[in-house]
């Protein structure tokens, strides 16, 4: 029992809206060994990163920890004094945020930001600091040592913030670190750095880690035991072998099943079919940058092409290529073998009304000020002249096939509606103007798994009912492989490979591709380290990308 | 030297206070974090506070303090009065405005309380006041309260001015010249600097390039400076074209701030254009008036109407700062910039007759209570318009 490091009991948190306390954790208990890493997962709202601040005695703005005990080796958080929890945050916990980016201070150097905490806890004096966090990004392979920390944080790529981040709070040796998804808002071929750095170094100092993810593949590489959690309430934990293998919760079994969803093949395409949409030879630039060199694939009738790339890779440059927002510099989009104007002013309403969009945040892709019975219905009377009634039925009958209840949802504003609601309200607007092709920019990516997985099988519904074309952009390959049924692989603006999705998924690869599918964390405990062991720590991540 | 000792010893008896105040409140309540986690500085702060407000209750006993106490009783009969306004605004109405109203704080309350009586005696101004606003009526008798035995006429509840107006008509005319002249400008400017403001935002290029410079070349000129200069040429051609001054003062200003306003717009704007519903507009094939009225404009409304709020307080200084140089609102006229001005000399009176001395602060008082009513509502919109955008 002399290693126990970490004991919460009974935890309830409780936050402010509408001048009421509305309970955020109802009793949750959690224990935590030196040396030990527990992995926390759940839906977004589930109280992931409530329990992680709370571990650290800290609550938000407008949240309090109402009941229960936080016992850090000893010291009762919940009750301790500001002066106590100061000398303990940072020194013995620390944090690691999901936006590495936001959270470090763009006016100060990363080796300043480094040596704050030592000095300040009076661990090391600053040059001694200094040492040991070259030292410490040796440890996690960041390129040149020596001279990272003395750069700003915008002139580090986003893969070697989060490592530096993960550097910064190891500077005081702490028992205890709270990653908050760290990998969450890089590309699968950055993340499995970052995720081996992190286990590397986790292991090297015996530090216990609190590791909160939405991403069952990649917790299955850092946990030794995880915790399920929904609407602040613990499903299960179990020890990460057990808990993959055989779970014993409904709700954690339907978690695990998500990547299960899988459409079936279609025939291939008759050779000299018209395509829906055809790009030809693209190339295209913002101002002087250029962007795409020479793009050209075909989207054939009711058929899903998805379009996969990291970010930067031109994807959805691409796709504003289509639509006629960005001109190409040269080549042209075809429509049902016609050209289209490049620009989308020179556009005729018909032209406009085939193509139609579905973005990845709904937030901002819907008028906070309209409702949804306004929204839907602009483009049916702006394309379809219905007004009154006819477009109250139209709109009602749009409502039924994106499965919100019309009568509920016609008056709500998008504030009222929840991220999964909001996109289907985004592809009824896309439906209602009757379109033959529909661009869906990374819809999934922002959403929780089962909510994506629902649009994914809303989306594909939709196809077989009215004959649609997507093209599918994403960057996450397990939703291509659900969904699509031909594939466009993209890097640094061209095509590299290009096919159908059984050919694309079976080797041989073109090696990027390789890459890419061998990026991509499953839901084996013992991926990372077979990876690893294959293709070497000096082999993935930005280095492996940048030998292509 | 004695004054520096008085403070030194001062400070030192409210620390002694300061620390007393935490080691008791620790020994009471031992685990109770207020105490606990108390910096001195905090400590300090609760014993300063507490021995002012000792002080100002010593001072209100005084028999000299007569400003300070009429200071201490409107500030409480106004905040009865607003929170009475906002206890009734929770029960009677819709359900909207009940829950606005609960939700609100006292000082918006009171703010728009004050705004509704001015805007009631600006609109009733010909109905409400007891003689005209140009109209001579006798002896000039500045002394307000309408008591004989102190010198005031019953018939003048706030006495006469220099040449024998009855203050209380023009006090009550000069809200309709001066707040009515104020919102038509205002608004004028809001519909100028707006449109342009959004026209620039959602076509971008030269337009909003030349569109910027312009306003750029407005402002740096001193916006005071500027309006008293083409005052000045206005008030010529005025004379020769027979059309009121007033009517140049209103467009001079309108413009000058419309530029304010242009920039608040645009920068806005720039910030609804860029996202994903307006591309999906322009996509439909929307065209230009849809986008402005119907996409962006319901998306900026907040900061627009808190900017709308503050602007008007600026305006309506311009033009009583005009008035008080004397090319704004011209004589007879009502207006309180000029009520200032004529009866200034008066505030001389203020240590031997403090009666005589309050004539000029009424419209001054006029002037401030407008302000700060209107500030109060800004601030409280401001507060929900950035708590909605979470």
């Amino acid at each position: 029992m002399t290693d126990r490091l970490l004991t919460i009991r009974n935890l309830k948190i409780e936050g402010r809206s509408d001048e009421t306390w509305n309970p955020i954790i109802n009793g949750v208990d959690l224990d935590l060994n030196r040396g030990e890493v527990l992995g926390l997962i759940g839906e977004s709202g589930a109280g992931k990163s409530t329990i992680g601040l709370a571990s650290m005695g800290y609550a938000r703005d407008g949240v309090r920890i109402s009941d229960g005990s936080v016992e850090f080796d000893g010291i009762d958080l919940v009750n301790a004094s500001a002066a106590t929890k100061r000398a303990l945050l940072g020194k013995r916990i620390a944090y690691v945020a999901q936006s590495a980016a936001a959270s470090f201070n763009p006016a100060h150097k990363l080796i300043d930001q480094h040596t704050e905490a030592p000095v300040q806890h009076k661990v090391m004096d600053r040059a001694s600091s200094v040492e040991d966090g070259v030292e410490l990004y040796r440890k996690l392979r960041l390129p040149n040592p020596e001279q990272i920390g003395f750069r700003y944080p915008h002139q580090v790529s986003g893969g070697q913030l989060q490592r530096a981040m993960t550097a910064m709070a190891m500077s005081c040796r702490p028992d205890l670190i709270i990653f908050d998804e760290p990998t969450t808002a890089l590309d699968v071929t950055t993340q499995i750095e970052v995720l081996a750095s992190i286990r590397d170094i986790v292991e090297q100092f015996n530090t216990a880690a609190i590791y909160i993810t939405h991403d069952l593949a990649v917790v299955a590489q850092m946990a030794d035991k995880i915790k399920v959690l929904l609407r602040g309430d613990e499903v299960e934990e179990a020890d990460t072998r057990t808990m993959l293998s055989s779970p014993t919760e409904d709700y954690t079994k339907s978690l695990w099943a998500v990547r299960s969803f899988h459409r079936p093949e279609k025939p291939a395409i008759v050779t000299g079919s018209t395509p829906v949409v055809s790009l030809k030879n693209i190339d295209a630039a913002y101002g002087r940058v250029p962007v795409l060199h020479d793009v050209s694939f075909d989207i054939h009738p009711g058929r899903t092409v998805a379009v996969v790339g990291e970010s930067g890779s031109g994807k959805s440059t691409a796709a504003r290529c289509i639509t006629g927002l960005l001109p190409p510099k040269s080549g042209y989009v075809e429509f049902d073998g016609e050209a289209l104007p490049l620009d989308y002013r020179k556009r005729d309403k018909m032209q406009l009304r085939q193509a139609q969009m579905i973005y990845q945040m709904a937030d901002t892709a819907l008028n906070p000020r309209k409702s949804i019975g306004e929204i839907i219905g602009r483009p049916v009377q702006f394309y379809l002249g219905l007004t009154g009634k006819e477009k109250r039925k139209r709109v009602d009958q749009l409502l039924d096939q994106i499965e919100l209840e019309p009568s509920m949802y016609y008056h709500r504003l998008p504030s009222e509606l929840s991220g999964g609601q909001k996109q289907r309200v985004g592809i009824a607007r896309a439906l209602a103007a009757e379109p033959k092709f529909i661009i869906c920019d990374e819809v999934t990516s922002a959403l929780d798994q089962l909510v994506a997985e629902g649009i994914l099988k809303l989306l594909a519904k939709l196809q077989d009912e009215l004959g649609l074309s997507y093209m599918f952009i994403t960057h996450d390959l397990a939703t291509v492989k659900s969904i699509a049924d031909e594939v466009v692989v993209m890097k640094d603006g061209r095509v590299i490979e290009q096919g159908g999705k059984s050919e694309m998924f079976q080797p041989p690869h073109h090696p990027y591709t390789d890459l890419l599918l061998s990026s991509v964390p499953e839901m084996d405990p013992d991926w990372l380290s077979t990876v690893l062991k294959e293709r070497g720590v000096d082999n993935i991540g930005d280095a492996a990308v940048d030998k292509m | 030297m004695s004054w520096w000792l008085f403070i030194i010893a001062a400070l030192a008896v409210v620390s002694v206070y300061a620390w007393v105040f935490r080691t008791g409140g620790r020994a009471i309540r031992p685990n109770n974090p207020f105490f606990r986690d108390m910096p001195f500085t905090v400590a300090f702060g609760y014993m300063l506070a507490m021995f002012s407000v000792f002080g100002a209750i010593w001072l209100y006993m005084q028999d000299g303090a007569v400003f300070f106490r009429w200071a201490v009783q409107g500030f409480i009969i106004f905040a009865i009065a607003a929170f009475a306004f906002r206890q009734f605004g929770r029960y009677v109405g819709t359900a909207g405005t009940r829950k606005l109203f609960r939700q609100m704080p006292l000082t918006a309350s009171f703010g728009i309380l004050v705004i509704i009586i001015y805007a009631i005696f600006a609109i009733f101004a010909g109905a409400i006041a007891p003689y005209g606003q140009e109209e001579i009526l006798g002896a000039a008798n500045v002394i307000p309260g309408g008591d004989p035995a102190l010198g005031g006429d019953p018939l003048y509840p706030l006495g006469t001015d220099q040449i024998g107006r009855d203050i209380l008509s023009r006090l009550i005319f000069g809200a309709q010249n001066t707040v009515g002249i104020a919102f038509i400008t205002t608004c004028l400017a809001f519909f100028i600097g707006g449109s342009l403001g959004f026209l620039a935002a959602t076509l971008g290029g030269w337009l909003d390039q030349v569109l910027s410079r312009a306003v750029d070349v407005l402002m740096a000129i001193p916006a005071l400076i500027f309006a008293l200069l083409l005052m000045t040429i206005a008030s010529v051609w005025a004379n020769e074209l027979g059309i009121p001054l007033t009517f140049f003062m209103v467009l001079i200003i309108a413009v000058i701030d419309s530029t304010r306003v242009f920039r608040l717009a645009r920068a806005v704007g720039q910030n609804i254009v860029v996202m994903d519903y307006i591309e999906a507009a322009k996509l439909r094939g929307e065209g230009l008036g849809y986008l402005v009225f119907r996409e962006i404009l319901p998306n900026a409304t907040a900061p627009l109407l808190a900017e709308f709020g503050l602007r008007f307080c600026f305006v309506f200084l311009t033009i009583a700062s005009l008035s008080f140089l004397g090319v704004g609102i011209q004589p007879p006229l009502a207006d309180w910039g000029t009520m200032v001005k004529q009866l200034a000399p008066f505030i001389n009176f203020a240590a031997f007759a403090p009666l005589a001395a309050v004539t000029p602060l009424l419209a001054a008082g006029a002037i401030a209570l407008l302000t700060v009513a209107v500030n109060f509502v800004v601030d409280w919109m401001l507060h929900k318009s950035s708590g909605l955008k979470e």
